[in-house]
């Protein structure tokens, strides 16, 4: 009998609360579970700001999945009905508008905290070896995350909502031979219809949530499996005490507990600000349009994707039609996503941490942020934003000249990874984590 | 402390970029099509603006544009009460309790307009309070027009003015260019070129005309997010409690990092 | 230990086989739940392609059919006509028809695949109104170069009998040619070009 084995449980301050901790932990394992992952998880004590962002980003999970099940005992996924019925949580369902702003404010709060959260990685080499699997099920994620994002858009069937999704689902059309078809069975229709609405809502709803939390698991697992990074780069597992802890770590709880929960509040406090005051945040959280029902015989004048798909929407617009098709500039989309799995392997640094790289990888680093920021940017406004260039340059409009040189920075900031790693001057890393 | 001090900082820039994103929208708006649009001088909390704008929606608007997501006794939040609203609001029959729909059929609408007139529920949150008293506004006689009547803000319209008897027409008149002075602009006209004359004068004053279009437009605002003023005021007390809470939590993280070194 | 490196072969195979056995399953498994992403009959029925008959539409005339509760028009144009489009090729924002709105064969001079017979979803690409045909002899509302085409009633685009966007119209783009196909002179299959003559 090895459950009967264990140690009974102590020290709750109360005999009765013991018992009952013994009775679960000789049939489940709560108190090795509690401390592989809390207790005696140990975490390296120069984490800094940038670290509250992973914590973070699960907090705003679970805000998604409780107001997305309440949103879901009203809304309706049927062509129409679903407008009308989005309006009627806002309105007549009692702190409807509450459930609802915080789902739609959610969403742009998921991908703010993990844009942030995939930078730090980069700032500190959390994807270099040994945590490659972390950053892998971290890509999938937002992989999943812009999946599910994409679904969530069309439910309001709003023209945004219709229209930007038939912007993305065309883009399969592009594919040489079975496009065409491909988008035919994506829709389950000849246009976006209560058929796609229907499917798009169980995938929202179901499907992905089911994988991202998967995912997620797998994500903490990978990491509780090697330790956590921190912003020096090296290793705390490398100097440990008698009892085999390491110097430089402190138990995850309660020291990162009570410390997240402070980035909560200030996390909170933003949150809130949007909720309460700006639901909209100036038409790039809920865009003006998608207060008008969806109507495919009327397309709008100008059509954007919400900001956090816009980066890679510029590059796809920035690629030039080849051979009379938009396939290159799909595949160009496609790429600048993918190529993120292969970044473990793309960078040959000697050290970790920009803190001890070399000037090579900080200015790729900044130029990289920089056309990031611009191509999100241009991404929600219309190629004509900037105006054009004089017949010099053939009268082309500035910001796609603009969106293609920040797509070229962009691609070389990947696929010259390995070779400006690797001559950069670094610096030699501590032995020991430094504050 | 250092640290402390950096997440301090970064997120009063959150705190400062958040508010900055409220007063993008107008700006946003205005861009679009290319006309100046004028600042809609509306106030939420406003009762008496919000009455009588809802008492020009129900003479003016309720026609021939539903707002079928908007309840009738939920006016009672403007300080009407239920037999007020029956009695200087609703026309067509319909309970105190029913939605604000409108008894012409699409397939009639359609007929007659071309296109059936939009349900106004959530108007103001697509178009914006400042392009529809703009709109609202810009109406001219435009004998080129099938229904006789044109708008500077939405150029060839095809709804006819509905309150031109409070208005009066105007024209376009187009004059040559002024040097160095600017346009008298009363109603917002464009470029300085060109002049919107009233001809017939309506049942109201220039200045009457635009309180009336001014607290339409309350109403229509107040009816995209009929909760958005309730919703400011909890979000007063949730900020507060959070402000609160931040010392709280702050010393209690303090508290047991007293043991890092 | 010595188990380790005598591999079972037999039993090594029955794994392979059942695990191939059991891969085939799933995969068929999963094809119904694959297909059930295609159109429904439902939907089937309400996109199936239309047939027109234009034995009867006389030279200069347009009749109107409905195809996905779109407007589709079918006009058989005039040699005048089809004079007047190369005339108002200065005039169109795209008179080559770059931008795809027409399947690749109706992609020339005409925008279609009997230079006479246009076929045309007649819903403005600015914000999908209707426009109103305005033929040659609306000179005095359309000016004195008309040629004969379209108006749209809401925003004032322009088309030309071809359906493309006049320079300056609000409409981005030419009205859209559907995939179109004869079935016999007097027939058109129009939502489809598969099958047909």
């Amino acid at each position: 009998m090895a459950a009967a084995e264990k140690p009974p449980v102590t020290g709750t301050g109360s005999a009765a609360l013991d018992g009952a901790l013994t009775w679960v932990d000789q049939r489940f394992p709560l108190i090795s579970t509690w401390k592989a992952h809390l207790a005696e998880y140990y975490a390296p004590k120069n984490f800094n700001f940038w670290y509250y962002f992973g914590g973070l980003a699960m907090l705003v999970l679970g805000i998604q999945i409780v107001t997305g099940i309440f949103l879901t005992m009203n809304y309706k996924p049927d062509a129409n009905l679903a407008f009308a019925s989005v309006e009627y949580i806002m309105r007549e369902v009692p702190g409807g508008w509450f459930i609802r702003y915080m789902h739609s404010t959610g969403a742009s709060a998921f991908f703010i905290c993990v844009y942030l959260h995939m930078f730090r990685a980069l700032l500190y080499g959390s994807h270099r070896k040994p945590r490659e699997l972390i950053w892998i099920f971290g890509v999938l994620i937002y992989l999943l995350l812009m999946g599910e994002a994409f679904f969530g858009y069309l439910l309001p069937w709003g023209q945004m909502s219709y229209w930007g999704a038939q912007v993305i689902i065309n883009l399969f059309s592009a594919i040489p031979f079975i496009g065409p078809d491909l988008s035919l069975w994506i829709r389950g229709d000849y246009v976006i219809s209560d058929a796609t609405l229907n499917r798009f809502f169980a995938l929202h709803v179901i499907a992905l949530p089911l994988a991202l939390l998967g995912l997620v698991m797998a994500h903490l697992l990978a990491l509780h499996e090697v330790g956590s990074n921190n912003p020096d780069g090296i290793e705390i597992s490398k100097h440990k005490d008698a009892k085999g802890v390491p110097l430089d770590g402190i138990p995850f709880h309660p020291y990162y507990t009570v410390k997240d929960i402070l980035g909560v509040v200030v996390f909170l406090i933003v949150f809130s600000i949007i909720v309460f005051f700006t639901p909209e945040m100036g038409g790039y959280f809920l865009e003006y349009n998608n207060f008008v029902p969806a109507d495919p015989l009327k397309t709008p004048a100008h059509i954007a994707p919400v900001w956090y798909f816009t980066p890679y929407y510029s590059i796809l617009r920035g690629v030039p039609p080849m051979f009379n098709s938009q396939f290159p500039g799909v595949v160009a989309m496609g790429v600048s996503v993918m190529v993120l799995f292969a970044l473990p392997w793309l960078d040959r640094s000697p050290v970790k941490s920009i803190r001890y790289r070399g000037p090579y990888f900080k200015g790729a680093l900044a130029a990289f942020v920089v056309v990031f920021l611009i191509l999100g940017y241009l991404g929600t406004e219309t190629i004509t934003v900037w105006g054009q260039f004089g017949p010099w340059l053939d009268n082309a409009d500035r910001a796609t000249v603009v969106a293609r040189i920040c797509t070229v920075v962009y691609f070389l900031f990947f696929f010259l990874m390995p070779w400006y790693t690797k001559v950069d001057k670094t610096k030699p890393e501590p032995e020991r984590v430094t504050h | 402390m250092k640290k402390l001090i950096t997440s301090l900082l970064l997120s009063a820039a959150v705190l400062v970029a958040v508010p900055a994103a409220l007063f993008a929208p107008s700006a946003v708006m205005a861009s679009e099509g290319g006309v100046r649009l004028d600042r809609a001088p509306i106030e939420p909390t406003d009762v008496v603006s919000l009455q009588s704008g809802a008492r020009t929606f129900a003479n003016y608007c309720l026609n021939c544009h539903s707002a079928s997501l908007m309840r009738w006794n939920r006016l009672t939040e403007l300080g009407l009460n239920e037999s007020q609203i029956m009695d200087n609001l609703i026309f067509d029959g319909s309970k105190v309790g029913d939605l604000m729909n409108v008894s012409m059929t699409k397939k009639d609408a359609r007929k007659w307009f071309g296109a059936a007139p939009p349900d106004l529920s959530v108007i103001a949150r697509a178009r914006g309070a400042d392009w529809l008293y703009s709109y609202l506004r810009g109406f001219y006689r435009d004998p080129a027009r099938p229904t006789g009547w044109n708008n500077y803000v939405f150029e060839n319209v095809g709804m006819p003015n509905p309150l031109w008897q409070l208005q009066g027409e105007r024209v376009r008149v187009e004059h040559a260019v002024m040097k160095g002075g600017e346009a008298k602009e009363g109603h917002g006209g464009a470029a300085g070129t060109v002049k919107y004359e009233m001809v017939k004068p309506g049942s109201l004053t220039p200045v009457q005309y635009d309180e009336t279009v001014r607290d339409l437009v309350n109403f229509l605002v107040y009816m995209g997010e009929p909760a958005a003023t309730t919703r400011k005021q909890i979000g007063i007390f949730v900020l507060l409690f959070l402000l609160a809470l931040w010392p709280l939590v702050y010393l209690l993280k303090r508290e047991f990092w007293k043991d890092v070194h | 230990m010595s188990d380790v490196k005598k591999v079972n072969k037999g039993r090594r195979n029955l794994v392979i086989a059942s695990c191939a056995a059991g891969g085939a399953a799933g995969v068929a498994a999963a094809v119904p739940f694959a297909a059930s992403w295609l159109p429904s009959e439902r939907a089937k029925a309400g996109g199936a392609p239309v047939v027109a008959d234009i034995s009867t539409l006389k030279p200069g005339e347009m009749m109107t059919v409905e195809w996905r509760s779109k407007p589709v028009w079918i006009i058989r144009r005039t040699k005048e006509m089809l004079e007047g489009l190369a005339r108002a090729d200065a005039k169109v924002s795209d008179p080559k028809s770059d931008v795809p709105m027409q399947p690749e064969y109706a992609k020339n001079e005409y925008r279609s695949i009997k230079p006479e017979l246009l076929v045309l979803v007649g819903i403005c690409t600015h914000l999908g109104c209707s426009p109103q045909e305005k033929p040659a002899a609306d000179k005095a509302e359309m000016g004195a170069d008309w040629a004969g085409g379209f108006l749209c009633p809401c925003h004032g685009s322009k088309f030309d009998l071809a359906g493309r966007v006049y320079k300056g119209a609000p409409a981005p783009v030419n009205l859209e040619v559907p995939k179109y196909t004869y079935l016999s002179d007097t027939r058109i299959l129009i939502g489809d070009d598969t099958k047909g003559a």
